[in-house]
């Protein structure tokens, strides 16, 4: 597969197994994402999904093979590349107790910022999001909308290049997911690199130029959403998705 | 430094938002000095100005049983309540169960008598021994009926023990003087005088009381010097609840996952917690010192002095507070839940503190316990402490206090750095 443009995301070779597990998991595991692209990594329940995720973000050691993100080893530079990206995990990542403003001012210090940097950030994020009423309030008290406002809020504090999404709309009603979808193709358009997993796979048609299918850690299709649906004759995700790794529960 | 700044602000926010934290690191410390210091005061003045009380029934028919009783008084520890000869045992320990009193004596019938008759052949002994005629040694004067000294079992060994020396101290004196008036009459043919009696008698030697002291100067102990210190150090202590716990909350939290992607070590929050918690043990040490000296004598406790090394204070204090917050940390670092954390940090501070002397005096634990007192840093943080306190030294005299909590300090570091880096978080 040819890139256009520079790669946002190299893996070769990739071998990893789970702690205190001999088996590998991931084996000779390759991937490609190019800069730019909106890409949606989907599977079952299991099929390795975070754990991918986790491993791009520097959060797993790998055993074997190689992650370059934008460029640079991430096992070895993990300091000056995680500048440029942003992750959003699965869990809601942040603090409970503190207010918006609060929680955005200490991950941007922690992001490399400064306090203008920040403030003028904050303010812009807080507003795109529909928080800047509940600037002050301790996000405890949030709705599950809310929060998962705030988690994609704090993972963009830093503008980052490229952005990891784990299940960003998981547990959220129709409208913050219509919100965040649409400011996730907002940033895409700016040129964002977004790499997104979920289990919906509509928002995935809505928002992924391209996806893979990850299954019992392997990949099993990596291409143009709307070639796999011609190739496959499949006339959307969710048959295709069925079709290529069964019907049965996984977990 | 900025983003340490930013992580200091974190945790003082967090931790100002977290009250049970507070009250636990602040109310619950205050509380603790102010009881045990009433307690403990109330104790020192039992023996000082508190009397304990004691039934005395005098069911002698001589003289002896009163001179007793004047005895009893004199020693100045009871606050006497007399009980009428005719009383029964039962109705005496009734107004013991009724807490009217913790003791009481009953000095029985044949106590003139038969002390008399003793003393008559001790004394007849002697006269004998000095080549001079008694009265005919009578073969044996038989025994004294004992005294019966009933007491409420909350009296503890120690009082127990102090009341009956004080018992029978009174109790020699008495017979001591009818072995007295016994030879004099043998030997003056008339009584004895009373000036003479109390010449030969309350004539004893005084004590004069000297607390040790570095300084030199006299300071008389009392309960706040003796449990300020100690109860501030358990507060200092006693933020494991608070620390650990926050540290194993955010390990567990998805905010822990989102800081290891950041440009940024871990070893910040680390740093970050020792500086605010740092803080957090000398403001509670600043408070509960400060209630010791402005506020004790309000409410009826013997005021905090200060030792006269100031500098010396604060850097002993600071040396507390950097082990409190390391031992925290530590415990953090390896407890895999919150409930781990706060049951080991709260368990292990209390029985940290049992062995370190501030529950019992280091002194009066059992042998055995010599090397473990010293595995505890509570007890090297106290000792430091008494020797400005108590003791009125400076820091060069409690150097060797300081050396061993600096040791326990360091080692505790260590063994921090190693748990983060065992679990890849530095």
């Amino acid at each position: 597969m040819a890139f256009m443009n520079p790669l946002a995301v190299d893996i070769e070779d990739l071998g990893y197994s789970h702690p205190g597990q001999h088996d590998l998991f991931f084996s000779h595991l390759n991937l490609k994402i190019a800069e730019g692209e909106s890409f949606g990594l989907f599977g079952p329940n299991g099929a390795g999904k975070t754990t991918l995720m986790n491993l791009m973000t520097g959060l797993f050691p790998i055993r074997e093979g190689s992650i370059q993100i934008l460029g640079s080893e991430i096992s070895q530079h993990h300091k000056s590349v995680s500048r440029f990206f942003g992750f959003i995990p699965q869990d809601l990542s942040f603090y409970e107790e503190l207010s918006p403003v609060q929680n955005l001012e200490f991950f941007g210090a922690w992001s490399g910022m400064r306090q203008p940097a920040i403030r003028k950030r904050t303010a812009e994020l807080l507003e795109l999001l529909d928080l800047t009423a509940v600037r002050n309030k301790q996000v405890r008290k949030f709705s599950g909308g809310m929060k998962r406002r705030l988690n994609l809020a704090i993972g963009m504090i830093h503008e980052p290049k490229l952005l990891f999404l784990d299940e960003p709309t998981v547990g959220v009603d129709v409208q913050t997911r219509y919100t965040i979808i649409n400011y996730l193709k907002e940033l895409n358009k700016n040129g964002t690199t977004l790499i997104y997993t979920s289990h919906q796979l509509n928002e995935a048609e809505e928002l992924c130029d391209k996806i893979a299918l990850i299954n019992e850690g392997k990949i099993i299709v990596h291409d143009h959403l709307a070639n796999l649906l011609s190739s496959y004759r499949e006339g959307g995700l969710e048959s295709l998705f069925l079709n290529l790794t069964g019907k049965d529960y996984k977990h | 430094m900025y983003k340490l700044r930013a992580t200091i602000l974190k945790d003082i926010q967090i931790l100002l938002r977290d009250r049970v934290g507070l009250i636990f690191m602040f109310a619950m410390p205050i509380l603790l000095v102010l009881v045990i210091t009433a307690i403990q005061s109330s104790t020192f003045e039992l023996v000082n100005k508190n009397k304990l009380s004691l039934l005395v029934c005098n069911k002698d028919t001589g003289s002896l049983g009163g001179e007793l009783v004047k005895a009893i008084d004199k020693i100045g520890m009871f606050r006497l309540m007399a009980v009428q000869k005719d009383q029964s045992d039962k109705m005496i320990t009734d107004r013991m169960h009724a807490k009217d009193a913790m003791l009481a004596i009953i000095i029985p019938e044949s106590f003139s008598s038969k002390t008399t008759a003793r003393a008559k052949n001790t004394a007849d002994k002697a006269l004998h021994s000095f080549g001079l005629e008694g009265d005919s040694l009578q073969a044996s004067p038989g025994s004294v009926d004992p005294l019966t000294l009933y007491y409420h079992p909350i009296l503890q060994e120690p009082y127990r023990l102090s009341v009956k020396g004080a018992l029978s101290s009174a109790l020699q004196l008495v017979e001591s003087k009818q072995v007295l008036r016994i030879l004099y009459f043998s030997i003056n043919e008339k009584e004895m005088p009373d000036s003479t009696e109390k010449e030969m008698l309350n004539n004893q030697v005084t004590i004069t009381e000297i607390p040790l002291s570095m300084d030199g100067l006299k300071r008389m102990p009392n309960a706040s010097q003796h449990n300020v210190p100690a109860w501030t150090i358990f507060a200092m202590f006693f933020i494991v609840i608070s620390l650990s716990g926050s540290i194993v909350r955010e390990k567990l939290s998805g905010s822990f996952i989102r800081l290891k992607t950041l440009p940024t070590r871990y070893g910040l929050v680390i740093a970050s917690k020792q500086i605010t918690y740092l803080c957090v043990t000398l403001i509670q040490a600043a408070i509960i010192f400060g209630i010791g000296v402005w506020v004790f004598p309000f409410i009826g406790l013997p005021a905090l002095d200060l030792p006269a090394d100031i500098s010396g204070l604060i850097i002993i204090s600071l040396l507390c507070g950097c082990c409190a917050v390391s031992y925290a940390i530590c415990i953090g670092v390896f407890a895999r839940t919150q409930e781990q954390a706060n049951g080991f940090g709260a368990a292990s501070i209390v029985i940290l503190a049992a062995i370190g002397g501030l529950m019992v005096p280091a002194f009066a634990m059992p042998g055995s316990f010599s090397t473990i007192i010293k595995l505890s840093p509570l007890h090297w943080c106290l000792e430091a402490y008494y020797g400005l306190f108590l003791e009125g030294g400076k820091l060069k005299d409690i150097l060797m206090n300081i050396i061993p909590l600096l040791a326990i300090t360091v080692l505790l570091q260590l063994i921090i750095i190693w748990g983060l880096k065992r679990k890849r978080l530095i």
